[in-house]
């Protein structure tokens, strides 16, 4: 913002009439994936959002959502029509990695701010790091690092690590490597999308591992945790939140009981907010909000939070408005670096079993005040 | 024959039609949905040449497609990252010329074709649906793991490529761009079939004993013609990449075969136009679907079920009636 | 490397081989009696898994379970027989595709609509939970034994059926000659929605017993079915025997080339990029198996093109 805007904006406010500028009309687009198999993730990330949304009434947001059915292509799609046709001023929903590589440079490009709800790959947060894009969630190494900075606390000295072979898995591996102290004896790339480990989990066994960290999102996740438990191998099982959030962990069942996974949220942390959020989904969706409720929940607490700060008419000072982050997070700790991602501590989890249902708790702190590894990458 | 003449006159105008009226109201998204359904209808006419003329049942196009989205890739990243394609045995700097694409995109789309086709042609009917859905499983699988070129997040072009004297990130002269690759396609399927290698390949689809027996070769015709086939549908791709400024391993998924077969066959296999009403319908079908249900999907389901069952020839053989057999 | 990691492999290879034989088996039956290609067959797969975790869900018994995947997946089976796949036998192939695309988005939309966009919970019964003791030493899942047991035992019947029984002679005579056991009196219709339910029933039964291993949810079906072509291909359409030895094959390469491909590579290759480069190269393995055969047999191991 160059002076002469600033003392006009000053100006503004200091004759009272900068109260009408605020009260510009914010239209969001919501792009998450609400069918197919990857939905549950989506279907939490919306709830979470408009949860926040209703629970705020303000009548100056407005949100539009629709499907992107998991597919790259489609997503770009609904992204040229909602900043077209429906001339959203910020973007926000995106799940998947993917997607968001597709989506998010061209939307930031035309001006647009985009909030990640989840997805924050590494291209974004350093060399693609851009002044309007903010990541609410975390850094996508983040979750696995936190793996690795605990796993030699969790007695895991000789780790056998597996992930599937893509981008997003190759990160994970070299997340969990970042910050662990031990040795890995074995890491292993299965194909995207597998449903059988029976091959891996023979490998595990003759390993001679004492323990093993999975990154294995979805179905992959459950077929792993069941067929483990089933063999019997009985290593400590660690991995980041992704493979033992609420959404999945039900479809488990007792076997994920006891598994450790890297988290920044967690239903039972300790904050007024959080427990207010807990209460609210609960009682709002009848189930237990996931991470990704709590991303959709904090990203619409955080947009709320800018609007009563500036026009988003002003993009710089909007996006100033935003980096204050001045909302009460789930997550209690929450600030912005200079890359516009998260500065947040990072816990780890258990699975444990509360009356009928599978659900998460903190066991400790894996890593105080996380930024991420890409920082310096980052010229902005 | 003259009622389809007048049905394609008014899908080739209608298609030109409706996105210039959305663009003096207004409407640039409407824009983008025409030169989707135009990219998809080429497509279309592509596989309308294996499937239509040559009556090779391929559920394994989205290879073709998938490889000219990956050429258009390829050629484009390294521009954008101000690094040349390869240093060795030449150098060689990538494009972002849209014509260069094109022509890569489609001798990689033929390359493809002449390998996936000189194995599956091997075999005929209902093997051959088999292995070509299996060969595009195949390099779905390898443009997931493979590390160069983005594995499965693909990888974004952020700005669309350059054609002579168009500014292609207008939608409207990105369409027209669309419409007018889309219009040379359809004019050379219509000369092919009319040529004597068309009849060749029609005798070759019917009878193949007595196209042996008249000296004609029906695998080197098929061949010929299915590499023709992957030629226009990785120009397709190469299109729809542009389009989304993205390639990922979807375009190469085996949903994306389906649907490209879903254009042919609502629109009415071996017809000219048949792709582009089937590409059109589809289009329209899925934004209204989709508009009221989250399970779309399966009303659509259901409405190609009708159309195979009840409305044999498609759109174009419903409105215009039947007399193109195809067996 | 161990003899016994090798000994295991080869075991999970089997295991996924005869798994995948269920499936193939349904497949090739019906292209061989009726000449119609089912792209539909992974969601009646999909219907076995769903109607096992429903039921044992609600009943807590997971053989209960197991019935009703083989009846429901049976009468799904039977109904789009009667419905629809009917009105197909006199299509050519291009129409089976795609109706048969058509029926698998709205099984798989309709099943999403029924049962939510959430993986179900479905767990191995407990009286084979856990691992058993080998010969040798090696620790085995029992479960997995027990799937091997299955597979093998569902080929013999198979075998039996077609060989030894009324049913088994009408079903060769409608592979040899359609037009000919319709003039004989055989009630033709009825033999094909036999046939048809009972390939469909197999599909549930291998969507029920894999489901409780891995993930009950939809679009479970359609990876597998595009497998069980593979080995359809490989095996030979039409064949029985072909489909069991297409399968083991399929099976063992893929289990086998995950495993030994990744080690291979990282004698000359840098381990993180070894493991990488083997992984994608194994996805294919299988493909390339495919296309070898078909150079060398273009009909298929067993095939008789």
């Amino acid at each position: 913002m160059n002076l002469k805007a600033t003392l006009v904006a000053a100006a503004a406010a200091s004759l009272g009439i900068g109260g009408a500028a605020l009260a510009d009309p914010v239209k969001v687009g919501m792009i998450t994936t609400l069918s197919g198999g990857g939905a549950s993730l989506g279907i939490d990330t919306r709830d979470g959002f408009m949860l926040a949304v209703n629970r705020a009434g303000n009548p100056d947001l407005s949100v539009v959502i629709e499907d992107d059915q998991q597919k790259p292509d489609i997503a770009v799609q609904i992204a040229d029509k909602m900043i077209q046709s429906d001339k959203v001023d910020v973007l926000t929903g995106i799940v998947w990695s993917n997607l968001a590589m597709a989506v998010v440079p061209a939307a930031t490009a035309q001006g647009k701010v985009y909030l990640s709800t989840n997805a924050a790959p590494s291209q974004l947060a350093g060399k693609g790091c851009h002044p309007s894009y903010f990541s609410v969630s975390y850094q996508n190494d983040n979750l696995h690092e936190a793996a690795g900075a605990y796993a030699a606390r969790a007695g895991i000295t000789r780790a056998f690590i597996m992930a599937p072979n893509y981008p997003a898995g190759q990160d994970s591996l070299a997340g969990f490597k970042r910050f662990y102290q031990g040795e890995v004896v074995a890491e292993v790339y299965t194909q995207l999308g597998q449903t059988d480990y029976a091959g891996e989990i023979a490998q595990i066994r003759a390993s001679g591992a004492d323990g093993v960290f999975i990154f294995l999102p979805g179905g992959m996740g459950i077929s792993f945790v069941k067929q483990y438990a089933d063999s019997g191998v009985g290593l400590k099982l660690i991995g980041p939140a992704f493979s033992f959030d609420q959404s999945i962990i039900q479809a488990m069942g007792d076997a994920a009981l006891g598994v450790l996974n890297g988290a920044n949220w967690s239903p039972d942390l300790d904050n007024e907010a959080n427990a207010a959020f807990v209460q609210a989904f609960r009682a709002e969706y009848g189930r237990l909000p996931s991470v990704y409720a709590a991303y959709g929940y904090d990203t619409a607490n955080l947009l709320l939070s800018a609007m009563d700060k500036a026009s988003v008419s002003d993009a710089d000072a909007f996006r100033a408005a935003l980096r204050e982050a001045d909302f009460a997070s789930v997550r209690g700790k929450f600030s912005f670096n200079a890359s516009q991602h998260p500065v947040q501590d990072l816990f780890m989890r258990e699975v444990v079993r509360e009356g009928d249902i599978l659900t998460n708790r903190i066991v400790g702190v894996a890593i105080e005040d996380r930024g991420h590894a890409y920082e310096d990458e980052c010229k902005m | 024959m003259r009622r389809e003449t007048v049905l394609n006159a008014v899908l080739a105008l209608g298609l030109l039609a409706v996105p210039l009226a959305a663009q003096a109201m207004g409407e640039p998204f409407i824009v983008t949905l025409a030169t989707k359904v135009a990219i998809l209808a080429l497509a279309g006419v592509g596989l309308n040449i294996a499937l239509g003329l040559g009556g090779m049942v391929s559920l394994g196009h989205a290879a073709f497609f998938g490889i000219g989205g990956y050429a258009m890739a390829v050629l484009a990243a390294p521009v954008q990252a101000y690094e040349p394609l390869m240093t060795w045995p030449f150098e060689l700097a990538g494009t972002k010329s849209m014509p260069v694409i094109w022509v890569a995109a489609m001798v990689a789309g033929a390359l493809g074709a002449l390998a996936i086709g000189a194995l599956s042609l091997r075999t005929s009917g209902v093997y051959f649906i088999m292995i070509t859905l299996a060969f595009g499983q195949m390099l779905y699988y390898f443009a997931i793991s493979w590390p160069a070129y983005g594995g499965e997040d693909g990888i974004s072009i952020y700005v669309r490529n350059g054609f002579p004297g168009l500014n292609t990130l207008d939608p409207i002269q990105f369409f027209a761009l669309s419409y007018g690759v889309l219009m040379a396609a359809l004019m050379v399927s219509w000369v092919l079939a009319r040529s004597g290698f068309g009849l060749a390949l029609a005798g070759a689809r019917q009878n193949p004993v007595r196209s042996a027996a008249l000296g004609i070769r029906p695998y080197s015709v098929k061949l010929t013609a299915f590499v023709i086939s992957g030629a226009i549908t990785a120009l397709a791709g190469a299109l729809f990449a542009d389009l989304n400024r993205f390639v990922s391993p979807s375009m190469l998924s085996w949903q994306t075969s389906g649907e490209i077969m879903v254009f042919v066959i609502l629109g009415g296999v071996a017809r000219l136009f048949g792709p582009v009403a089937g590409a059109a319908l589809f289009i329209l079908l899925e934004h209204w679907l989709g508009g009221f249900s989250e399970y779309w999907k399966l009303f659509l389901g259901l409405a190609l079920l009708g159309i195979v069952l009840f409305a044999r020839g498609g759109l174009i053989g419903t409105l215009a009636g039947r007399e193109v057999a195809h067996d | 490397m161990s003899l016994m990691l090798l000994i295991e492999q080869a075991l999970n290879g089997l295991q996924y081989g005869v798994m995948l034989f269920l499936m193939a088996a349904g497949l090739t039956l019906v292209f061989g009696v009726m000449g119609l290609i089912n792209l539909a067959h992974g969601s009646l797969y999909m219907i076995g898994a769903f109607a096992c975790a429903a039921v044992a869900a609600a009943t807590g018994n997971f053989w209960l379970g197991l019935a009703a995947s083989l009846a429901a997946a049976a009468a799904a089976g039977a109904l789009m027989e009667l419905t629809v796949i009917r009105r197909l036998y006199a299509r050519d192939h291009l129409d089976q595709v795609l109706a048969t695309f058509a029926l698998i988005l709205v099984f798989s939309e309709g099943t999403r609509w029924a049962f939510g966009s959430f993986p179900l919970y479905l767990d191995i019964p407990r009286a084979l939970a856990g691992p058993v003791r080998l010969p040798g030493g090696i620790d085995y899942p029992l479960y997995r034994l027990v799937l091997i047991g299955v597979g093998l035992a569902v080929a013999a019947g198979l075998f039996w059926l077609i060989g030894r029984t009324r049913l088994g002679i009408r079903i060769r005579a409608g592979e040899a000659d359609r037009e000919m056991i319709g003039a004989l009196g055989v009630d033709i219709s009825r033999l094909y929605t036999i046939v048809f339910a009972l390939g469909a029933a197999l599909a549930g039964l291998a969507g029920a017993l894999v489901g409780a291993l891995q993930s009950v949810q939809v679009g479970m079906g359609e990876p597998v079915l595009i497998l069980a072509f593979v080995v359809i291909v490989i095996g030979g359409i039409g064949s029985i025997k072909g489909a069991l030895v297409g399968a083991i094959l399929v099976g063992m390469t893929d289990t086998l080339g995950r495993f030994l491909l990744p080690i291979a590579f990282s004698t000359f290759m840098e381990r993180s990029q070894a493991t990488s480069v083997g992984a994608a190269l194994a996805s294919m393995l299988i493909y390339i198996l495919m296309a070898l055969v078909l150079v060398v047999r273009p009909g298929g191991l067993f095939g008789r093109a």
